[in-house]
């Protein structure tokens, strides 16, 4: 009775999987690799709203791109490596662009990518030299990259000390893995060019345990701290410095150690924490009108639509928008609206978001102005510092969009990529 | 009386000592390794490859070596992503130095690096056993990944400590890299699986397997009926750290190409789910290796699959079922078949024996 059972059981799945038709993909598909589950889920889960509500707004504003809707198909890869390589194998097909949104899935997939004719878009993340296109053809991670963000905090600081940090202590507190260790060659140059000295403080994923970390920063007391962390360890981060008093004025945080998750649990200790950003906070912007009009206000929000206008949410919708305009430059480029993935790599590369054109799109004085070249995959390298006012829960932008030391950062990346050219047999393009 | 053995004599001792005494049994194993070897790299696609096939037969040669030193000799480990980082960073080092050399012969001897690192990992069994060997081997779990991730030797210095693979070829078709063909990475795989896990069999039927399970039974009684312990729980830890590293070798130059150690060879991406495919699989059993290697590679892709692509649940609250679901089969595994799939299979034989009147 019971083998009955099973081999009916047998036989109605594998005429349900035999019968299982992938479906015709008429339209533009833009994959995402999210993670709304594990330790990265409270950074992944705003930001991945933001990427939905932005493409579902695309199709229901304007009936998707050039009358092409998007289809946007989740894969939840939990920001674990072998996932995010399972999840690209099974989107891969007809796919425009595929946004990580984790340094360990990109490295992975740069070389796959690139073998498959697919475009890698890792959003102010990822392999930093990936910004030499003459390089990395399918790989783009404008408009700014982490060793600007490293050079644009010390810049920062060094402004804060009326241009002089000879023997000052900076110290860096890193996620101890390939995204936490990328800007440390960068401030190890600056600090031989600027004379600070720089201490390195790893701390293990998840980083939930940092009470040696601070210890070590209330013992050697630096100056200042910057911290590349990610997911819980930014929390823990910020309430572990407010707990030893470390003034929080003297603590920046990467672009994604600077969202209000990072910051609301430390509470009133939180106040005056910095963060560099490449895009402003706030939810008034005409994007978000469109956003509250054609879906929220439908009932169509992704996910609780409580991330409305966050750091991180607003981060999401930039990285869509980017990747949006990247296919209507490619259909403009190519003179159709159904483009391949080549021809959407095309349109990557010319991606050109002036002042005025940010504004048609709905994204006037939301970032800086920026474009991609055959050679600059990195676009324009600005980033600003925004300050955590705990009292208004409300992060204020504090000063300019600002270039980080181009000289240190060029020399670093064409000596990184020619080294990856060499390793993996490219020739350079663009010349 | 599908499954039917009366009248299979066995005239020879050598047909008394073959591996599969039963004909059913030869023909089930010689189409599979037609299906294997002459079907499969004709219809493989690359999302088969990277996301099922070759890491299965990854992580079955994985799961035969821990099976070996936990399931045949009793040692219990949870060292296992520590000893395929080493597997996988000694084939880092090696290429780089020799880029000439054959990855084939790269890869074995990765296998034996690790296997010398096994031994010295293992000396504490001598002394200690069950749990507090457990805390030990976790130790060396720690203490390897730590070591890979401080020491700048081991990643050649680069800026962000990961490890990257450069193109190797076998017959001049290149098996890592990503220009890598997907029949090519898979047939990589499977030799290497199919030669390794014969040799394991053997091995296995053989005085040092023998004195593997005695010790495993009872150390004493072993001891004192003239089985070494020191050279028996030594060797255990050699070859299945051998075969634990050929696993770590393959996960980094084959199958993913880029790797972090951190990461990569965490606790709870590699330690732990081999731990779950031997106990799934079935203790000390071969079969167990592999069925258990299978599960727990493909449960959560056919769950995902289910949920997501048929039912057309969303991403998140299949993986949230996803999770459920695991934790609940591994709580009914552990109390309705405490001894694994290959156990399950052995019950279904004997039900074949009597078919049609199974009881």
């Amino acid at each position: 009775m019971r083998i009955k059972q099973l081999l009916i059981g047998i036989t109605a799945s594998v005429i349900a999987v035999s019968s299982y038709v992938e479906m015709a993909i008429a339209d533009l598909k833009f994959p995402m690799l999210v993670y709304r589950t594990g330790a990265y889920a409270p950074n992944g889960i705003p930001n991945a709203d933001g990427f939905v509500d932005y493409y579902k707004m695309i199709n229901a504003r304007d009936g998707g791109i050039g009358g092409e809707k998007i289809l946007h198909p989740e894969c939840e890869t939990g920001y674990k490596t072998q996932v995010g390589v399972e999840c690209y194998e099974k989107n891969k097909k007809d796919a425009m662009v595929f946004q990580p949104m984790s340094t360990g899935i990109t490295y992975q997939l740069i070389p796959k990518a690139t073998a498959d004719g697919v475009t890698v878009y890792s959003t102010g993340y990822g392999r930093t030299s990936a910004a030499n296109g003459k390089v990395f053809k399918w790989i783009f991670n404008a408009p700014v990259t982490y060793w600007d963000g490293a050079s644009i905090a010390v810049r920062h600081i060094l402004k804060n000390n009326f241009g002089n940090i000879k023997g000052k202590k900076i110290a860096l507190v890193y996620h101890n893995s390939a995204y936490g260790k990328e800007p440390i060659r960068t401030l190890q140059v600056l600090s031989k060019k600027h004379g600070f000295k720089l201490m390195l403080l790893p701390v293990d994923h998840p980083g939930q345990e940092q009470k040696a970390t601070w210890l070590k920063i209330r013992k050697a007391r630096p100056d200042n701290v910057l911290m590349w962390g990610w997911g819980v360890m930014n929390q823990v981060a910020v309430k572990s410095a407010a707990s030893i008093k470390f003034p929080m004025d003297k603590f920046i945080g990467i672009w994604w150690s600077g969202s209000e998750n990072d910051v609301l649990p430390a509470g009133q200790g939180a106040h005056g924490y910095k963060a560099l950003t490449f895009n402003a906070p706030g939810d008034n912007y005409q994007v978000h009108k469109d956003i509250k009009k054609y879906v929220h206000d439908k009932g169509q929000a992704s996910g609780d639509g409580s991330h409305f206008g966050t750091v991180l949410y607003n981060r999401g919708l930039f990285q869509a928008m980017v990747q949006v305009e990247a296919a209507t430059v490619a259909q403009k480029i190519h003179g159709t609206s159904k483009i391949t993935p080549a021809m959407y790599r095309d349109g990557m590369e010319n991606v050109n978001l002036s002042a005025k054109r940010l504004e048609e799109l709905g994204f006037k004085d939301f970032a800086p102005p920026f474009k991609n070249s055959c050679e600059n995959h990195g676009g324009s390298g600005l980033a600003a510092v925004q300050q955590w006012d705990a009292k208004a829960k409300k992060w204020n932008l504090i000063t300019e969009y600002m270039y980080g030391d181009s000289d240190v950062v060029q020399k670093l990346i064409a000596e990184d990529s020619s080294k990856y050219a060499a390793e993996q047999k490219i020739a350079e393009r663009c010349n | 009386m599908i499954y039917k053995e009366t009248g299979q004599y066995k005239s020879s001792y050598k047909s008394d000592h073959a591996i599969f005494p039963l004909l059913q049994d030869k023909i089930a194993f010689s189409t599979l390794m037609f299906i294997a070897f002459l079907i499969i790299p004709f219809v493989i696609n690359s999302y088969w490859e990277k996301a099922i096939l070759v890491p299965f037969l990854i992580f079955s040669l994985a799961a035969i070596g821990l099976n070996i030193l936990t399931g045949y000799c009793g040692q219990v480990s949870l060292g296992t992503g520590g000893f395929m980082a080493v597997g996988a960073f000694s084939t880092y080092k090696i290429m780089t130095y020799f880029p000439d050399m054959n990855i084939m012969i790269i890869i074995l001897i990765s296998g034996l690096i690790t296997a010398a690192v096994g031994i010295i990992f293992g000396l504490p069994s001598l002394r200690i056993k069950g749990f507090y060997l457990a805390v030990a081997t976790l130790a060396s779990q720690f203490f390897l990944v730590w070591l890979f991730n401080k020491v700048p030797w081991f990643y050649n210095y680069s800026d962000t400590g990961q490890i990257t693979v450069s193109e190797r070829t076998m017959f001049g078709i290149p098996v890592t890299g990503a220009e890598a063909p997907s029949y090519a990475t898979y047939l990589f795989c499977l030799v290497l699986v199919v030669t390794l896990s014969f040799a394991a069999k053997n091995l296995i039927r053989s005085k040092m397997g023998r004195s593997w399970m005695a010790i495993r039974d009872m150390d004493i009684a072993a001891e004192i009926i003239g089985v070494p312990p020191l050279k028996t729980k030594l060797s255990a830890f050699a070859i299945s750290s051998f075969y634990i590293g050929v696993a770590g070798a393959l996960y980094f130059a084959v199958f993913l190409g880029a790797i972090e150690v951190t990461e990569s060879f965490d606790i709870m991406t590699i330690s732990f789910p081999v731990l779950f495919m031997i106990i799934i699989g079935g203790l000390g059993s071969m079969l167990g290796s592999f069925l258990g290697a299978a599960f727990v590679v493909t449960l959560p892709i056919g769950l995902k699959f289910l949920m997501v692509d048929m039912v057309g649940l969303s991403a998140v609250t299949a993986k949230h079922f996803e999770i459920t679901i695991w934790g609940l089969l591994m709580i009914v595994f552990l109390i309705v078949e405490p001894h694994g799939l290959a156990r399950l299979w052995s019950i279904a034989k004997e039900k074949l024996r009597r078919w049609p009147f199974p009881y």
